[in-house]
């Protein structure tokens, strides 16, 4: 097939790092964390990362801090602090 | 192979973050759920709308996947002609494998403008999955309504006052729309029950022809909620029986999420700034009761338990 220039930067960041968006920035409790991944399914953005051990973390370049995961997390492991 | 679990779903992300949606944006959660479930061998065809205008800004884009934007009204003739170049294709043997071929496209260019190209495909039985992202107005343009806005919706082109409800018509029934045209697959689907949706999707892009799923997609600055409140109501709409979830299969109606005891809809409708006009009218909410209470009964959900 013949090769065609490339035009267009796929995947992160397509608005910049939205991270400047937050007035609140959601922080996780390690202790309280039982592994179910509603936080990593339901973040609209797809901030949280999902480690291999099933871990998560946030990627705080690009959270909004929209709140959905402290509001669905089901242990409460995860809250709202202001920046 | 149906999913269990949230850890099922595939670790890859399709859809990049540090995208233009709002904080909260229920479409955003539907794009990330598509793209893990349909995986590496997909095309999306995405029709003008919040999505389009958010993710991919030249020269950027949000996709990792290959991405076709096309206007309002044709999004699903569009897809009809990837579907088959790439039937053509896997004929001659240039590519050995065809691709999941996917429409995201909102209320406004599904319910108005794009009902004629859907309804096209849908008729032709194209091998297509046509998403329709509803949330309820013309969001992108600034909240006009759509006519998938439902009784009583605060909108700019709805506005409420004395003579007026808000929104004077109901919703559209899109997918009944949909089996009209007599389609194998059509389901209701939205960002509260992702297990649910997930399994829909995976069905519906299994099942040959053309299928059609009406994903309700909770909008912060037009629906008037606070930014986290986005999965709480879009929960609430199913357990008051506003949104209730089902699948049509072979024209066959399955409710998949029963509500044993659902709940009166002012637990709803309060949360929510387009109708903070009907606190004070009973009259109406209790006409959004009424539209609410046909719809458990034809899918079998419990009586109201406050």
């Amino acid at each position: 097939m013949k090769k065609v220039a490339i035009i267009s930067f796929p995947s992160k960041g397509t608005a910049g790092e939205t991270g400047t968006w937050r007035v609140k920035k959601p922080v996780i409790e390690r202790q309280k964390c039982v592994k179910c991944m509603i936080c990593w399914l339901f973040c609209p953005e797809g901030t949280i990362l999902r480690k291999e051990d099933d871990f998560v973390e946030i990627d705080y370049r690009y959270c909004k801090g929209c709140g959905v995961c402290a509001n669905e997390c089901p242990t409460k492991a995860i809250t709202m602090v202001e920046e | 192979m149906p999913y269990k679990t949230l850890k099922d779903l595939s670790l890859k992300e399709y859809f990049g973050p540090g995208h233009r949606l709002c904080q909260g944006c229920g479409a955003g959660i539907i794009a990330r759920l598509v793209t893990k479930v349909a995986g590496d061998n997909t095309i999306i065809v995405n029709a003008t709308g919040c999505v389009e205008v958010a993710t991919t800004f030249y020269p950027d884009t949000a996709w990792g996947l290959p991405y076709i934007h096309v206007a309002f009204e044709n999004s699903a003739a569009v897809a009809s002609g990837v579907r088959a170049a790439y039937n053509s294709m896997v004929r001659k043997g240039i590519v050995d494998k065809n691709p999941n071929v996917i429409v995201l496209a909102g209320d406004g260019g599904t319910a108005d403008i794009g009902l004629q190209s859907l309804s096209g495909a849908l008729e032709r039985g194209d091998h297509i999955l046509y998403i329709c992202y509803d949330n309820e107005a013309y969001m992108n343009t600034g909240i006009q309504r759509s006519s998938a806005t439902p009784y009583g919706a605060w909108t700019t082109t709805s506005p409420p006052g004395k003579l007026s409800p808000g929104q004077k018509t109901g919703k559209k029934d899109l997918v009944g729309i949909a089996v009209a045209h007599g389609v194998k697959y059509a389901a209701t689907a939205t960002v509260a029950y992702l297990l649910d949706a997930a399994n829909k999707i995976e069905k519906a892009l299994n099942t040959p022809g053309a299928t059609f799923m009406h994903f309700l997609s909770p909008c912060t600055p037009g629906w008037r909620i606070d930014t986290a409140n986005s999965i709480k109501v879009s929960r609430l709409a199913v357990q008051t029986a506003l949104w209730p979830l089902y699948e049509v299969v072979d024209g066959q109606y399955i409710t998949t999420v029963k509500v044993p005891k659902r709940l009166p809809v002012t637990e709803y409708l309060k949360l929510q700034g387009r109708f903070r006009h009907l606190i004070n009218k009973p009259e109406e909410v209790a006409k959004i009761q009424a539209y609410a209470d046909k719809l458990a009964e034809k899918f079998g959900y419990g009586p109201i338990s406050t």
